[in-house]
Parts: C-alpha cells; structure tokens; sequence
C-alpha cells in the first residue's frame, strides 16, 4: 500500500511541491507580495489560505479547460481566471473577516500578480489533467503558506513576545531586561529572516 | 505643493515600495546581477507607473468608486470590486506599449531587457502602486508624484543593489549564504538604510 501509494504520480507532485522545490527558497518568485503580512502569525495564516485557494483553484479551471484555450491568449485566460477567484476570496475576507482584511490591505489582490500562481497555471495546469493539478496547486499552496508562517512566526515571538496575539514570553523575562527586537517589526527583519532560513536550508540539506 | 514634496519623498525612501511593503520583488532578484540591465529596467518600471497609476486614477474615480457612475445617471452603482481586473488588464496593455516603443527606438535596451518587459505586467509593484493610490485616497496629482515617486525608489533600490553584487563578488561569503541568501540580508541591510530617512519632515 505505501510502496504502491510512494509510486504514484499524486505523490511525486506532492513531494516536488512541498520538498523538492519548495516555492520560497528554491523558486525564489513567490516572495513578492507575502513578506508585507508577516508581521504577525495570524495575517500569514489567513493569507497563506486565501493563497491556496487561489492557486488550487485557478489549476483546477485553467486544467479543465486547458484543451479549449488558444494558445495565444492563454495568459489573457490565466489572468482573468486568476483575478476572479481573487475577487472571490477579498470580497470573502471583508465580508466574514473584516479585521485581518483590513491588516492585508492591499496584499490580498497582489495574490494576482504572485509568480506561484502564475507559474503553475503555466507549467503544470496548462498541460495536466484537473485532479492532478489540483492537488499540485494545493500542495504549492501549503509549500508557500509554511515559509510564510515560519517567517511569521519568529518574527511575531521576537518582535513583539507573543504569538497569534497571546503572549508567550513570561513576564519575569522582561524584568530581568529581556527587551523586544524592535527590527523585527520593520520591513528589514523580513528580508534577514529569509536569508537566514535559506542559508539553515542548504547547510542542512545541502546541494 | 509641500504635501506633493512629501509624498515624493516619502514613496522614494521610508516608504520605498521594494524595501518597506516587498513589491516587485521577482524581477528584482533575477535582475539585479548586472548594472546597465538594472538600471534599464528601473528605467522602464518609473515610465510605466507615472503612466499606469494616473490613468488607474481616472479609471477607479470615473466608473469604479461608489458613486462614481452618478454622471450616467447610476448614481448608487459601486463597481470597486472590479478595479483588480480592470487595473491589471490596464497595466497589461500599457506594458504592451512601452515594449514596442522600446523596441522600435533602442534595440541594445530591448535585447538586454529581453524577457523582463512582460515580466513588468506580473510585477507587484505596478499593480501595488495602483491599489496603495487607491487605499490612501489620493487626489490626482498626488497620484501622478507617487506613481513616479514609487518608480524612482524601486529604480533606485535595484541599481543600489546590482552595485552591491558587484563588489560582493570579491567577498568571501560562507557556502550556504552564497546566492539568494547574502541578496536577501544585502537587501535587509539596505531597507534599514533606506528607514533612517524616516525623521524627515517637510
């Protein structure tokens, strides 16, 4: 079962997606737009989601009607299937979640100008069957969301002591004269961030 | 007038839509290995978003923004959910534009610039601009003087940064770093540089 399961094509999608390449240190493109929302763990949360729906999505409708698009106007198809399910998903958030839209500001309609979804209506949609890129816009989805939240996480329990909001770092640590990193808040605590995980990942996992 | 100052200044360092909000990141990275590459490039993005961000301006003030269609006699018609798609079809034929006006009067910028020019559509900074000018509800000409503003930081940032890699390719960086690593904390050293500006007010 796990042999036969290791072997098949839904795994290997799976496994490139979230291992082999995944999307922010290997591919590189997706940063854009996502590191803004790192501030805190909640808005990386919500935007890692919003994210995966879109990409999952936008495979699953450009695949089905990968064999009807000409090919000349594919990308004028890919960004108007892409934009309306990112319509979708802001008018979602500002209907149910009128607070963390708010705090994503404009970043949830940048999910339009993102490589990742893109790249894979692209690559994989344009030329594999609806299941399968289905499941590999899901899995890119996640790939991106775990860098995001990662990001987010340390720079959440460093910049401010707390994580999701709640406060984690005791208080007997502040009076001892532990301090809040401030940098961590501002932009250039995102980018240091990123540099450190990629130089952890190709010292851990080598070339 | 001191209010358009300001906002230049501002959308060129404190508030420099590469180091402070991440936007344009992917044409950055790929870019920023060669200075002449670079700086045409920066070039190309301050044209297109001094043109894009005004005419998205009249685009969401005229037809999108509630109350906007009271000219066609639609007067509680709000169309804003559309200005995602409308902004980006905007951009996409504005780009369109300036490759062949590129094209047709430098050919040594075309061929440098090759593949990047349409990367300029899906580049979150174009589309970023607009949606921001819409956010801070600016007036018209403000939207003009952040739309170059934020053009003039990006070009900026990227040719500060191809600069960098030039002289950092005599430095001895350690294995893992080397690569999109060192770019990433090269750009985190620039973007504190780039908030010092933040104590002025004009």
């Amino acid at each position: 079962m796990t042999g036969a399961w290791k072997k098949s094509e839904t795994y290997r999608a799976i496994r490139a997606a979230l291992y082999d390449s995944n999307p922010i240190s290997k591919q590189i493109l997706g940063i854009c737009s996502s590191l803004a929302v790192t501030v805190k763990l909640s808005t990386a949360i919500v935007m890692s989601l919003a994210l995966t729906f879109v990409v999952a999505f936008s495979n699953l409708v450009i695949s089905s009607m990968r064999n009807q698009i000409p090919r000349n106007i594919r990308i004028i198809v890919e960004v108007a299937v892409i934009a309306t399910l990112v319509i979708m998903a802001d008018e979602f958030l500002k209907a149910f979640l009128y607070d963390v839209s708010k705090q994503l500001s404009v970043f949830v309609g940048l999910i339009i100008t993102n490589c990742i979804v893109m790249g894979r209506a692209e690559t994989f949609a344009m030329s594999n069957p609806p299941g399968k890129s289905f499941v590999d816009g899901l899995a890119n989805g996640i790939g991106y969301g775990s860098i995001l939240c990662a990001v987010a996480f340390f720079r959440e329990l460093l910049g401010s002591g707390k994580l999701l909001g709640f406060q984690v770092i005791p208080d007997s640590f502040y009076a001892a004269g532990y301090q809040n990193m401030g940098l961590m808040l501002l932009a250039p605590g995102a980018f240091i961030m990123i540099g450190l995980f990629t130089w952890l990942e190709n010292t851990l996992l080598g070339d | 007038m001191e209010n358009l100052i300001s906002i230049f200044v501002n959308s060129v360092f404190v508030g420099n839509i590469l180091l402070a909000y991440f936007l344009g990141m992917c044409s950055y990275l790929s870019v920023s290995q060669n200075l002449k590459t670079s700086a045409g490039l920066g070039l190309a993005v301050i044209f297109v978003l001094a043109i894009t961000t005004p005419v998205n301006w009249i685009i969401y003030h005229w037809l999108l923004a509630p109350g906007a269609l009271a000219w066609a006699g639609l007067p509680d018609m709000d169309l804003s959910y559309l200005k995602l798609i409308l902004f980006i079809a905007v951009i996409a034929g504005i780009v369109q534009i300036v490759e062949m006006v590129i094209d047709r009067y430098s050919q040594a910028l075309y061929n440098s610039l090759g593949v990047f020019l349409p990367l300029i559509t899906v580049n979150c900074a174009i589309l970023g601009a607009s949606l921001f000018m819409v956010e801070r509800r600016y007036s018209f000409s403000q939207a003009v003087v952040y739309g170059v503003g934020s053009g003039a930081g990006w070009a900026l940032a990227i040719i500060s940064m191809a600069t960098i890699m030039q002289k950092l390719r005599y430095a001895d960086v350690p294995k893992g770093l080397q690569g999109f690593g060192i770019r990433m904390i090269v750009t985190g050293l620039m973007a504190m540089a780039f908030m010092l500006f933040s104590g002025i007010t004009l």
